[in-house]
């Protein structure tokens, strides 16, 4: 039976590199300093959006998600970990999930980007987000943009997924929560309502 | 007209029990909640924090090699007020002045327009280093000590016909909201507004005035949609908005500080480790004669909420069960770390931890199975606790351990799984609702209806932290005064427009601040007589109706003696873990926890297993995977990927059973949920190892424990 990835199997794969590499970073502010290269240097970059193509001037070390909530006021993608760990910034890059904090603002050039703004159809809730409304797939809400946009992925590659395909597809996004299982029966439900056309 | 109105109410009444809508659903679905990082104002600066380095010592010099153009610098001299956090002792500064008691305590702050300028910051300082207490086995200074004593325990062990003993060990828990903690401060009118992620408003506007030296009406604390707290939002909030508070007057400006995950998780209170020791005195029918027990929990570096943190956990100690000679001591003592503080379960799930595994040893070594052993001691109405509070006619263990060892065919399962890598493990226990003791009567809660022109507007500031807590109080006041949920308007907690409903902990918003809107909405509906809201408001205009909490009648509490009726009542639960040991590399997978739970009436099914799912899954994390490694001091995994919480992957199935039993003096019945869940689920799994013989004693159960504990067997 194959599972998503349980938390001790991601540090069997990552192995020891990351470790140490993180335990320098996680040290306290008065360890750091290291001088930021090329800063202050801004190049134009055309974004799609949701849609609608956005021009803004960014550094080329600004990474998508400060693109999206600085650059472009969209403060739906959020901040959890800022490395990749935690997946609360998910955004769909052509369709498919990915950590807005892991990616270059410049890499996402010619790319469709969706974030969890781009789902709505005017005023009326996407098929996803009306399905964790129904489901009350989410308590405090703050990991909630980053797991609509990884559910949305999912629904685009596998229409009807089974639950072992929601638990894979959803195992890079943390809930503390705990309101997984409500995530399922969303993400369930989200299919059956993209296949009814609504 | 009237049979319109009537079935309008009819209407409006089932809404208490029912799955409403979330009051907060729309805005979090489609990203327009607005959290404290979402928030920026013109003209405002980013703060940030220099912490010690060293775990003890003293401060000998501070040097700034950089550029400070443009900086806003705070340090210990700045703070106009007290120098202190204020909560219950006055022990810890707001910024160190001379010298650090743990790594991550904070000596200066900075603030400036330019984020990325915060990170080219360099500034050295030079230590005279003392050698740091870590064990709290060898602290020299005790921050409390409490002793529960009932009957006589030379008398109980001599009726005893077997004496059992053990020690249990708990460690460090990060709570790991999702969102950091993270506030703006902004000055104006010789004052200062808060906004923040937090749970309890109060809390910061009373650290603030002292801090600053500013009168309550000076000092405003809003709180913007929260992303998670677990207890980790209610002391370390009134710390940071201190620091961005102090750079905003200094500098004149709006200040934003949020955390970054490191820091957040170096720096920020955990729950408190701890080590328990049991004596126990049975006789060979297995009913318990003698209760001895011995908590040493390490407080970190400050008092924080230590010491409610250990009578909470001493009055959980003995677990759910009867007996006549009890004895609980604990003291909560000093380390130089960073100080442990609130984390939903309070204490409780160290103590019931081992209280839980102790039972299945001491049924072990009668023959008696988990289930007996429990029958057979579990508390039962008109028993007496520890405290000698008395169960009430409602109340009491038993009926949870039955459902859910039937729900469960416990027996026949554990028999069908002899031989295989699956073991089932039982856990009951329980909790107290609201504030130990006599602290709700000190706390005084109030809360406010005021009339709006179609329905009415909630005056609490009781925080919406994701536990439902807009949408359950608004169920409330719907129905109680007979209006439509949609009608019930629900502010965000803001102190200068809402009484002091006190904090958003203890699983007491429900019960306590829901019962007071209840009784509010009551009042309400009597001056209305009879008419709809919009009727009475183009007759009268505004109403407002406050109501401040008053004990009910017959509790007593003796503070001293620690005797009496430690909680208004106690919600009920059993937990039954099934997992996977792979025995080759000690890989504990849960499979599926069924928990029983009376929590009262549930006002909304859906919210109130979510409680329940949510807690039982923060306890696999804390049994099986959740490690904070504290190397001299300080947490050297401070990240995601080598500090564990539970994935989909990792959570199992959790089947959530209510027994409502009402609570008379709780809102329509109902007690409290949140922290309930949090303790059950570690022993349940842990006796689930028993059974697969692996004899843990610790937590988190790593694959290194359970294999140490598997070549013992």
């Amino acid at each position: 039976m194959k599972r998503g990835m349980s938390r001790r199997r991601f540090m069997t794969s990552v192995g020891a590199g990351v470790t140490t590499a993180a335990a320098v970073a996680a040290a306290p502010r008065v360890a750091r300093g290291s001088p930021v290269a090329e800063a202050g240097r801004r190049v134009d970059l055309v974004l799609q959006v949701n849609g609608s193509r956005r021009r803004i001037a960014v550094e080329p070390r600004t990474t998508l998600i400060e693109a999206i909530r600085d650059g472009l006021g969209l403060t739906g993608t959020k901040p959890g970990c800022e490395r990749g760990e935690c997946g609360a910034c998910t955004v769909l890059i052509d369709g498919r999930p990915r950590y807005a904090c892991m990616m270059l603002a410049l890499e996402a050039e010619g790319a469709e980007v969706t974030t969890v703004e781009g789902l709505m159809r005017g005023e009326a809730l996407g098929a996803v987000q009306q399905a964790f409304v129904e489901h009350d797939a989410f308590q405090c809400g703050y990991c909630t943009s980053g797991q609509v946009m990884a559910v949305e992925g999912l629904l685009r590659q596998h229409a009807d997924p089974s639950l072992e395909q929601i638990r894979q597809g959803l195992a890079g996004n943390l809930c503390r929560c705990g309101a997984y299982a409500h995530i399922f029966a969303a993400a369930k439900k989200a299919a059956t309502l993209k296949g009814t056309g609504r | 007209m009237k049979g319109a109105r009537k079935a309008h109410a009819t209407r409006a009444t089932a809404v208490v029990g029912h799955p409403v809508r979330r009051k907060d659903g729309l805005d979090k679905v489609t990203g327009a909640a607005r959290y404290i990082d979402d928030l920026v104002l013109p003209g405002l600066l980013y703060g940030t924090t220099i912490r010690s380095t060293i775990s003890r010592g003293e401060i000998a010099s501070v040097h700034l090699d950089f550029d400070t153009t443009g900086f806003t610098i705070v340090s210990a001299r700045d703070i106009p007020g007290k120098n202190v956090v204020s909560l219950i002792e006055a022990d810890q500064p707001s910024l160190a002045d001379g010298r650090v008691e743990h790594v991550g305590e904070a000596i200066l702050l900075l603030a400036h327009a330019d984020k990325e300028r915060l990170l080219d910051v360099r500034v050295s300082i030079d230590y005279r280093p003392a050698a740091p207490v870590v064990e709290p086995e060898l602290s020299p200074t005790t921050f409390k000590e409490i002793t529960i004593a009932k009957g006589d325990l030379g008398r109980g062990f001599a009726e005893a016909d077997l004496v059992v003993e053990g020690e249990y060990r708990t460690g460090h828990q990060e709570h790991l909201y999702i969102e950091t903690n993270g506030v703006l401060a902004v000055p104006g009118d010789g004052g200062i507004t808060v906004h923040g992620s937090l749970q309890c408003p109060y809390y910061v506007h009373r650290a603030l005035c002292e801090l600053l030296s500013l009168p309550e009406r000076k000092v405003r604390v809003i709180q913007t949609e929260t992303g998670g707290g677990f207890g980790g939002k209610e002391d370390y909030p009134s710390v940071l908005a201190g620091h961005a508070a102090l750079l905003a007057l200094k500098s004149g400006r709006p200040v934003k500080m949020v955390y970054d995950r490191a820091e957040d998780m170096l720096a920020t209170t955990k729950r408190h480790p701890a080590i328990v020791r049991h004596r126990t005195g049975v006789t060979r029918d297995g009913h318990l004669t003698a209760i001895d027990i011995e908590v040493l929990l390490d407080g970190g570096a400050y008092v924080t909420l230590s010491p409610v943190v250990l009578s909470r956990g001493l009055l959980h100690a003995t677990g759910p069960y009867r007996c006549d000679h009890v004895r609980v001591h604990g003291r909560v003592v000093k380390t130089n770390t960073p100080p442990n503080g609130a984390f939903r379960g309070f204490g409780a799930p160290q103590t019931q931890f081992a209280a839980e595994v102790h039972m299945d040893r001491i049924g072990e070594q009668l023959g008696l199975d988990p289930i007996q052993v429990r029958e057979r001691n579990a508390l039962r109405p008109g028993d007496t606790m520890a405290t000698g509070q008395r169960i009430e006619a409602n109340g009491g263990a038993l009926r949870v351990l039955r459902e859910a060892a039937r729900r469960t065919r416990f027996r026949q399962r554990r028999r069908a799984l002899r031989g295989t890598d699956r073991g089932l493990g039982v856990a009951l226990f329980f909790h107290g609702a609201g504030f130990t003791g006599s602290g709700e009567v000190k706390l005084r809660s109030k809360a406010t209806l005021e009339l709006t022109r179609r329905g009415v507007r909630v005056g609490v500031t009781a925080t919406e932290i994701g536990q439902g807590a807009r949408t359950v109080l608004a169920q409330i006041v719907a129905t109680a005064l007979g209006i439509p949920y949609e009608h019930v308007e629900m502010p965000p907690a803001d102190t200068s427009l809402a009484p002091d409903s006190g904090p958003t902990v203890a699983s007491r918003t429900t019960m306590i601040v829901g019962r007071l809107l209840e009784l509010a909405a009551r009042d309400l509906k009597r001056r209305l007589r009879g008419r709809t809201p919009a009727e009475s408001w183009r007759a009268h205009g505004p109403i407002s109706v406050t109501k401040e909490y008053t004990p009910p009648p017959g509790l007593t509490w003796d503070e001293e003696q620690y005797v009496g009726d430690a909680y208004g009542t106690w919600a009920w639960a059993c937990d039954v873990a099934e997992v996977e040991l792979d025995r080759d590399t000690g890989i504990v997978r849960p499979l599926r926890i069924t928990s029983v739970a009376d929590i009262g009436r549930v006002i909304h099914p859906v919210m109130a297993r979510g409680q329940m799912e949510g807690g039982t899954a923060q306890a696999v994390g804390y049994a099986l995977t959740e490690e904070v490694v504290m190397r001299d001091g300080r947490m050297a995994n401070a990240q995601l990927t080598n500090y564990l919480i539970p994935t989909t992957a990792d959570t199992p199935e959790i089947d959530v059973v209510f027994v409502e039993r009402p609570y008379r003096n709780g809102a329509f019945g109902a007690k409290g949920v949140g922290e309930l869940p949090m303790d059950g689920g570690a022993p349940a799994i842990v006796n689930a190892l028993r059974s697969l013989g692996a004899d843990v004693r610790a937590v988190p159960a790593t694959p290194e424990r359970v294999l140490d504990a598997l070549s013992k067997g």
